[in-house]
């Protein structure tokens, strides 16, 4: 049950790393929260033609919504499925409401909801607790049981622990023996590796030494299965110091995303026929 | 101008706060202003998990990199739901939706049926646990009848705000609960909020009209959005 990767991390080309990792009906869970989002390995994903996953996360972003309308997924797991500040996810709306490309089952929680299932997992507890969910309609849809504490007699909100198959996120650097630094907004990227049975990280860059950073996260390699070098990665999201989050981009996918033609046609050429940056 | 009126009102009502919990759009700009013209030492906290941030420009997503880089300290996001907001360390909750009802209770997930919905909105977000954790929460929303609905579609935020701030005046519960005017912006009439509110609004006796942003305000909102 318990996650133990013994080996260390490989420093792989991205396509090889997600053919091994991504398999079809996999749980994956592709995390960064409006920061240091995984679009590189996510655009893999969607060329190596994976399908039925279980897509999971908080915010499903462009990112989701770009594996949504290009097939990948038959099930989301998410808490906020919106384009931030600018509104909806269209090609997540249409596979809800018209189930196109195809019908999308979907588990939605709240934030701390899902906070916590991936603290559990990475605990490898079965389930997180919060004071939540109480009152609202979510209880009559999704997965979540009230738990009386033993010392106090409280109810509480139980919430299932995630384990996602594989996890995937993106960091600024990485060291030669695949340890992994991130900082800026950390989001719930070290639950979601440490939940996850397989994890895949895309870096910025691969440097001799990882130097501390204030508020820096360390993933040690030794629970990562592989590495991968993605430049600019993250885009339209970004990497705090390196890179800037391209909102004028998040804007303009408002709209080229509303029609289902022209979203192919964006996909067919910047995704489809792209290939991954050189590692 | 009835926007900016709604805006500067909202950040009036942090005068005396210590901390605010904000989404993006109108709150946040409000948050911004009234720590730039009203109160200095409010504590802006964001649920991408920056705490203490510092944005001198309105940020178009909670995770714009100017939030992390002024923020005071910046949690990961089950450090920003379990340690910060659960147990109330902060403050204020400002929370959006696209339905309220006559109690204040909040929908931001489904117009229509939730299997086969008419609209699928965003979803809850932090906003059941924000409402719950916050010892005080106030609404901002425009006023329309889609918006004040007599009953949501879908119940994702319980919640009794203190206030509810709209483009047209301001709302409060009154002794029974319910959502009652207590106050219109200057030039708006009680007909115009009652005929854009889904239900037979309440109007207090003693109804104020807002005060009219001052110079200054105007001056520092126009300032802040050309940023």
């Amino acid at each position: 049950m318990a996650t133990t990767r013994s080996h260390r991390a490989q420093i792989r080309p991205l396509a090889e790393a997600v053919a091994d990792l991504v398999h079809d009906g996999d749980a994956v869970a592709m995390e960064g929260f409006t920061h240091l989002i995984p679009f590189a390995a996510g655009h893999e994903i969607i060329r190596q033609g994976r399908r039925e996953l279980e897509l999971i996360r908080m915010t499903p972003d462009l990112l989701y919504d770009q594996m949504i309308g290009m097939g990948c997924a038959r099930r989301l797991v998410f808490s906020y499925a919106g384009n931030p500040g600018v509104g909806s996810l269209h090609r997540l709306r249409d596979a809800v409401e018209h189930g196109w490309p195809a019908p999308l089952a979907i588990e939605e929680h709240s934030h701390a909801g899902m906070a916590n299932r991936y603290a559990a997992g990475a605990s490898n507890l079965p389930f997180g607790i919060l004071r939540g969910y109480t009152g609202t309609d979510l209880v009559a849809h999704t997965d979540v049981r009230f738990v009386t504490c033993p010392f106090t007699g409280e109810e509480l909100a139980a919430v299932p622990a995630l384990r996602p198959d594989v996890a995937i996120v993106h960091a600024q650097e990485a060291d030669r023996r695949g340890n992994v630094q991130l900082w800026g907004i950390p989001g719930v990227q070290k639950e979601a590796v440490l939940a996850a049975a397989r994890a895949l990280v895309t870096v910025e860059r691969v440097v001799d030494e990882l130097e501390p950073r204030a508020g820096g996260i360390v993933i040690p390699g030794w629970v990562i299965d592989a590495i991968a070098v993605a430049p600019r990665g993250a885009h339209p999201s970004y990497a705090h110091d390196l890179t800037e989050r391209d909102n004028d981009f998040y804007k303009e996918w408002d709209r080229l995303s509303r029609d289902r033609e022209e979203f192919q046609a964006w996909m067919r050429e910047h995704v489809l026929d792209a290939t991954e940056v050189p590692a | 101008m009835s926007g900016d009126v709604q805006t500067i009102v909202a950040a009036r009502r942090l005068a005396d706060a210590r901390s605010v919990f904000i989404g993006v759009g109108r709150p946040s700009t409000a948050a911004i202003l009234a720590r730039e013209i009203i109160n200095p030492e409010l504590v802006l906290v964001y649920e991408s998990g920056t705490i203490g941030a510092k944005p001198r420009t309105i940020p178009l997503s909670i995770g714009d990199g100017e939030l992390a880089a002024t923020a005071d300290f910046v949690v990961s996001v089950p450090e920003m739901f379990n340690y910060w907001i659960q147990p109330g360390r902060i403050e204020v909750a400002f929370l959006g939706a696209a339905q309220v009802d006559p109690r204040g209770a909040l929908n931001s997930t489904v117009i229509g049926d939730y299997a086969a919905p008419r609209t699928r909105l965003p979803g809850a977000g932090g906003a059941p646990e924000i409402a719950r954790g916050c010892p005080r929460v106030m609404v901002v929303a425009p006023h329309s009848r889609r918006t004040f609905v007599a009953q949501l579609d879908f119940l994702t935020t319980p919640t009794a705000p203190e206030a509810v701030i709209t483009d047209l005046g301001v709302l409060e519960p009154g002794d029974d609960g319910e959502l009652t005017l207590t106050e219109i912006h200057p030039g708006v009439t009680v007909e115009q909020v009652r005929e854009n509110t889904g239900w037979d609004l309440k109007v207090a006796g003693d109804l104020r009209v807002t005060d009219a942003p001052t110079a200054e305000e105007q001056r520092a909102l126009e300032e802040l959005v050309a940023r």
